[in-house]
């Protein structure tokens, strides 16, 4: 698929800009890549600036445990497509999946690419990585997944963990998590990990971070688990396409049901918008509208976040944390708590009729005392007087 | 009994003195000068016009974080920030009037009026709640003991209180006061207001910004009047609205705030400290009587007793 896609570009308009891609389609190609990933034009003019100073950033990616779903993904963005990527934007020096070199070959170019690019290659890691057992459950060319992972890492210019098994552990980290798989940056806990987690994670997030990098030399800002801030920064809920029908209160109840029909927010379905910081609901897959959950009439699933995926329940609805008004108002004249004055007179008369009770019973207990004592004055001090002499 | 009785009456007597010394007090009180309270122009505030708001209330999550509020999410079962009315948990609440034809409709924005010469202030017995220099009503936690008097004496029913806390607060808006000036400009209502239907400034500038609003588009506003430029004194928080603003849940005040009134009264039985001194002089007086009267008795009464009681051991 890949060979077709390069073919056709090569033959045709012979892909990289050095080799005759005119300035034109080169900008254009830019642009959409700053374009999609939110970047401003300005960004785009740096970009351009800093790859025709033929500084495209070299890039190692490595797999370990998961299904190649990101790479897939990426294989499908078309604003720029891969062919573009990797032919004017960086070079892609290894990739399992989409090299042509195999065996000893592949890992002499990988070591060519660590040697020759040291301290500013990209490492790109899609895959949890083992941790039980020395990590024996995975091993590339006589390697653990660790030590490969260490190997490389240790001379990279910038890390970033594509999807949720190399930001924190994803499927294979799933309970009870045989393999003691792990996202990488546990294992490299003095580097700077940028995570971008995604089941799988939207490809443009991975250009955007990337294309940053070749840019302006440095990193978008990070929130603390390590994700772009420009990506991970709200939740799908805050920029819900369906989020007018939740304000409104109307749910889908089941699926199929008439709401879910009518387009009706998927909350109740155990919806975990609220709880997911992602911006697929601005940003869906590979250009083709509402190609994304919840577009697809799915509750969201949560899958960037470690404490929702594969850990919550998938139809279990989520918790809000900072709820927002509905549609429905507070009215002015709020019903607040009022007695009637009806209610406040009963009351009154039932307290004055216990207090005069008890007043007049007192007065009665008073006299009966009154005769064991006619004539003294301390009632009290003299009854106790009487019983003494008794 | 007998003793208890004594004990109540002890009781009723010092009430009944403090009870006519109060009330002869306030006669003459009321013909002490008036004191003629001016409304400081520079003082910090909000003006909220009611025809730009379009209810989006982004203003109360904004409030809600930015004071570090736990969301009251009313009957919604967490779904959403559902205050019925202002609470321990809401300090600015965005309500809807319609009339009962449906025609007239307007939004309200419920919260702290700051008064300039505030009333709950004026009740507080410890000054914890208090005007701040800038004008702004604030409350100070360490000085609260809870009486709740504010309550009472405010007359938009601003101030609430945390019957559910072990420690309870006052919760009232202090114009995000912990905030503006150091990481923020401005209260966080009035920077997430998408119409800027909600403005802060000086109270100054925004009465002259309600009042140049009122000549560009006369009859438009309410009786062509700003409300807050004299009610109560005169209040910190401006409403502009094309609505009766007895229908917003603000009520029809004087001219004269209310802290003023009782100020007439108060300043005139604590002057000097003479009326604790008189009514505490007084009670210490009848008690010691009473007192003196008792141990009379007990010579009689109670030197019996006890001889009585010798015999017997």
């Amino acid at each position: 698929m890949l060979s077709e896609v390069i073919s056709s570009t090569t033959e045709e308009k012979s892909a990289t800009f050095r080799n005759g891609v005119d300035r034109r389609t080169f900008l254009k190609i830019v642009a959409q890549a700053a374009a999609a990933v939110g970047l401003t034009g300005s960004m785009a003019a740096k970009m351009v600036a800093a790859v025709e100073k033929g500084a495209r950033p070299s890039v190692i990616w490595l797999h370990f445990q998961e299904c190649t779903g990101c790479t897939e993904s990426l294989l499908r963005t078309s604003h720029p497509g891969l062919a573009e990527v990797l032919f004017d934007l960086i070079s892609l020096d290894y990739h399992e999946t989409l090299m042509a070199a195999a065996g000893h070959q592949a890992e002499a170019a990988l070591e060519a690419a660590i040697k020759k690019n040291a301290g500013n290659f990209i490492l790109v890691v899609e895959g949890a990585v083992p941790t039980k057992e020395n990590g024996i459950y995975m091993q590339i060319a006589n390697k653990t997944g660790v030590d490969m992972l260490k190997h490389v890492a240790a001379s990279a210019g910038a890390i970033v963990a594509i999807g949720s098994c190399a930001s924190w552990g994803g499927v294979p980290s799933a309970s009870p998590n045989p393999t003691g798989a792990t996202g990488i940056n546990q294992l490299l806990p003095d580097k700077v990990v940028v995570t971008l987690p995604g089941c799988p994670a939207n490809p443009y997030i991975f250009l955007g971070t990337a294309l940053q990098y070749v840019a302006l030399g440095k990193l978008p800002e990070l929130d603390e688990l390590g994700r772009p801030k420009f990506a991970y920064g709200r939740t799908i809920h805050e920029h819900c396409p369906r989020r007018a029908h939740f304000d409104a209160g109307r749910f889908a109840e089941e699926f199929g049901d008439e709401g879910h029909r009518l387009g009706y927010c998927l909350y109740k379905l155990g919806c975990k918008g609220p709880m997911t910081h992602a911006s697929c609901s601005v940003l869906h897959f590979c250009e083709v509208v509402d190609a994304w959950p919840i577009g697809l009439g799915h509750p969201c699933f949560g899958c960037t976040e470690q404490n929702v995926a594969f850990n919550l329940p998938m139809l279990k609805p989520a918790e809000i944390v900072r709820p927002t008004p509905p549609a429905t108002y507070a009215p002015v004249t709020a019903p607040q708590g009022y007695i009637s004055p009806i209610a406040t007179g009963i009351g009154g008369l039932l307290v004055g009729g216990i207090l005069g009770g008890g007043w007049m019973a007192s007065k009665k207990i008073a006299k009966k005392e009154e005769p064991a004592s006619p004539g003294v004055m301390r009632s009290k001090g003299d009854t106790t007087g009487a019983s003494g002499k008794e | 009994m007998d003793v208890n009785r004594r004990e109540i009456l002890k009781a009723l007597m010092g009430g009944t003195v403090a009870a006519a010394v109060a009330t002869t007090g306030m006669p003459v009180g009321t013909a002490a000068k008036p004191e003629k309270f001016e409304a400081d122009p520079t003082a910090l505030g909000l003006m909220y016009d009611a025809t730009k708001c379009i209810g989006c209330r982004a203003c109360m999550p904004a409030c809600q974080n930015a004071n570090g509020l736990t969301p009251d999410v009313g009957g919604s079962g967490g779904l959403y920030l559902q205050p019925d009315t202002l609470n321990a948990h809401t300090k600015n609440l965005i309500k809807l009037y319609v009339a009962e034809d449906g025609h007239e409709r307007s939004f309200m924005k419920q919260q702290c009026m700051h008064c300039a010469d505030p009333a709950c202030v004026s009740g507080c017995p410890m000054e914890a709640l208090h005007k701040e220099p800038n004008g702004v009503v604030g409350w100070t936690s360490h000085l609260c003991i809870g009486c709740r008097y504010c309550q009472v004496a405010c007359p938009f029913n601003i101030p609430k209180f945390e019957w559910d806390k072990f420690n309870p607060k006052i919760v009232k808006c202090e114009l995000c006061r912990h905030i503006v000036g150091t990481t923020e400009s401005e209260p966080a209502c009035t920077k997430v207001c998408p119409t800027h239907a909600v403005i802060y400034g000086k109270r100054g500038d925004l009465l002259a910004e309600a009042h140049r609003r009122i000549k560009a588009k006369p009859g438009f506003y309410f009786e062509d009047h700003v409300y807050g430029e004299t009610e109560a004194g005169g209040t910190q928080c401006l409403v502009l609205s094309q609505v009766d603003y007895i229908h917003l849940g603000l009520p029809k005040l004087g001219n004269q705030s209310p802290a003023a009134q009782t100020r007439k009264v108060s300043d005139f039985v604590y002057r000097g400290f003479l009326t604790p001194v008189v009514v505490y002089g007084g009670i210490v007086a009848i008690v010691r009587n009473r007192w003196k009267e008792h141990l009379k008795h007990a010579e009689h009464g109670g030197g019996e007793d006890t001889h009585g009681e010798e015999k017997r051991a």
